[in-house]
């Protein structure tokens, strides 16, 4: 094998895909993507589901179609690709150390590498809930892929625990395989879920949405035999008198994703609390030159649309970089304002030109909120929007005249006019 | 006079349409756009959904599956009892035929290439 290559890509998904067509479309034709999974297309392989796809293709597609829109471009360029081949490491010199069964560990030296690992699940653990560790209890993703791609279904009786998107989709997919799903539980008093999840997955089928409600015990000692729900006050604390018990064989947990940044961390790449990814410009360059992060892995996105749309910027960046070399930043951080959770990229780099799209995340629920980026004391731009809700990522465009005239930090914010 | 909420799916945005059913007149409000439109009048009238599942292959791999066009809500179980009681041999492509008809002319149909 082929020890050195201009591009290295860390992950086959969606973000991979992406950004290998748009690298490679960019100029730089000697790109490697390593995938840890046996075939291309990461998470969307099991997301049967439709609903991809709406604004990039105008067209509802399922997972595994979306993935392969991007799989026959990969191909068609003729990529190297290695599935089957997990990463150990990276290094400050854009070292890859990766291994495989026929290869062993071997290493790649790149010029430029890009991030695209993707994210995994919040597990049971960082919940502590009371109870025996019985059998039945799976995060919502862990029961897509028995589902999905095994074909066995994990149980008979289900309560799921958290709002998220996977663990609505999954309601919906245990109620069509003839489960009875008897309740979706959020601690939250609101959704972290799309409405359209809710609207198609719990509303079509009756499957009722306790909001404010936690799982406060699992009960069974092999097997999981119930649940005690109970409801929670404002400082989400359970509230004594509310327990509701079901009976039930099966807990589905799905209460968040965070980005899988060991590789990141290993590398000593800045991490955003924010976001739980890299720091990144808009470019979405990394604080190593050169290192390049996109997708799940830099934030958590709602939609694969978004993902693939981030994978082209990084894509582009890194043939740049590649093509052109190490260009001297000059760089204005971009702060979290009132109300917001957090904004990527986290700082704004002068010396790469166009326009700058800042993607946000809202602390709690807004109706008819305006959004201000702030310039030392001045609004440089504002937009309306109809709502905001943390489930649902936002953005706010900055010219590329705003940007050259940036003269400071900036501050995103979110306000609801009185 | 009767309304019915409807949250579009159609797209991210999600907006809230109102659907105001009086008698044979249909009017619709707060919609984003024009599918968003015929969406609502359509959950009033007839809702009708994609259903996507899985068909076990020869081999015992699972081929994701979809129904080309949405089925009417009503007929969803009824659907996914023919789904469940297929099965297909492989290779299959994008696109390929799994199950005819599964309601009205509608077919099943893979949605993934699986070797
Ligand atoms: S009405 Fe139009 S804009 Fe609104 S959610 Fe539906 S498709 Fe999207």
């Amino acid at each position: 094998m082929k020890g050195n290559y201009d591009l290295v890509i860390i992950g086959g998904g969606p973000a991979g895909l992406a950004a290998a067509v748009a690298a490679y479309d960019s100029g730089v034709e000697d790109i490697l993507i390593l995938e840890r999974e046996p075939i291309l297309g990461g998470i969307l392989n099991q997301c049967i589901h439709n609903g991809f796809g709406l604004t990039r293709f105008k067209e509802s597609l399922s997972g595994p179609e979306y993935a392969a829109r991007f799989i026959s471009e990969v191909e068609k360029r003729s990529i190297t690709v290695l599935t089957n081949t997990a990463v150990l490491s990276l290094d400050k010199g854009k070292l890859v150390t990766a291994m495989n069964a026929e290869e062993g560990v071997f290493t790649v030296q790149a010029k430029a590498v890009i991030l695209a690992m993707g994210c995994r699940e919040r597990s049971r653990g960082a919940l502590n809930v009371a109870g025996s560790r019985a059998a039945g209890v799976y995060s919502a993703g862990t029961a897509q892929k028995y589902v999905n791609v095994f074909g066995y279904m994990p149980g008979k009786r289900v309560v799921i625990l958290g709002s998220g998107d996977i663990g609505l989709i999954m309601a919906r997919r245990m109620t069509l395989e003839g489960a009875k799903v008897l309740a979706v539980c959020e601690i939250m008093p609101q959704t972290s879920g799309l409405k359209r999840n809710i609207a198609q997955c719990l509303d079509d089928f009756g499957i009722p949405l306790y909001l404010n409600h936690t799982v406060t015990k699992i009960e069974g000692d092999e097997r999981v035999t119930g649940v005690v729900v109970s409801k929670v006050d404002e400082n989400r604390k359970p509230i004594a008198g509310t327990e509701i018990h079901f009976d039930c064989d099966t807990v589905l947990f799905s209460v968040g994703l965070i980005p899988e940044n060991e590789l990141t961390k290993g590398a000593g790449i800045e991490l955003s609390r924010g976001t739980r990814g890299a720091v990144v410009t808009q470019s979405r360059e990394t604080s190593e030159s050169g290192v390049f992060a996109c997708g799940n892995v830099l934030q958590v996105h709602d939609l694969v649309d978004f993902v693939s749309e981030e994978a082209e910027i990084a894509g582009v960046s890194a043939a740049r970089y590649i093509l052109g070399g190490e260009v001297k930043r000059d760089a204005v951080e971009v702060k979290n304002g009132k109300n917001i959770l957090y904004v990527c990229p986290q700082l704004i780099d002068k010396s790469v030109g166009g326009k700058v799209k800042l993607f946000f995340r809202v602390t709690d629920t807004f109706k008819a909120p305006t959004v201000t980026v702030r310039c030392g004391n001045g609004a440089v731009q504002t937009k309306k929007l109809k709502v905001a809700v943390p489930g649902e990522m936002q953005s706010i465009v900055l010219s590329e005249e705003t940007v050259r005239g940036l003269n400071g930090s900036v501050e995103v914010l979110v306000e609801v006019d009185q | 006079m009767s309304s019915v909420k409807v949250i579009c799916t159609e797209c991210p945005m999600g907006c809230e349409i109102e659907v105001l059913v009086n008698g044979d007149e249909i009017s619709v409000e707060g919609y984003g756009c024009k599918r968003g439109r015929e969406y609502a009048e359509a959950e009033v009238v007839c809702p009708r959904r994609v259903v996507t599942s899985t068909v076990r292959s020869s081999t015992g791999r699972m081929v994701p599956v979809k129904t080309e066009r949405p089925v009417k809500r009503s007929e969803i179980f009824a659907v996914m009892e023919k789904i469940n009681a297929a099965g297909c041999s492989l290779p299959v492509r994008i696109g390929d035929v799994i199950v005819r008809c599964v309601s009205e002319d509608i077919n099943v149909i893979a949605t993934a290439n699986v070797d």
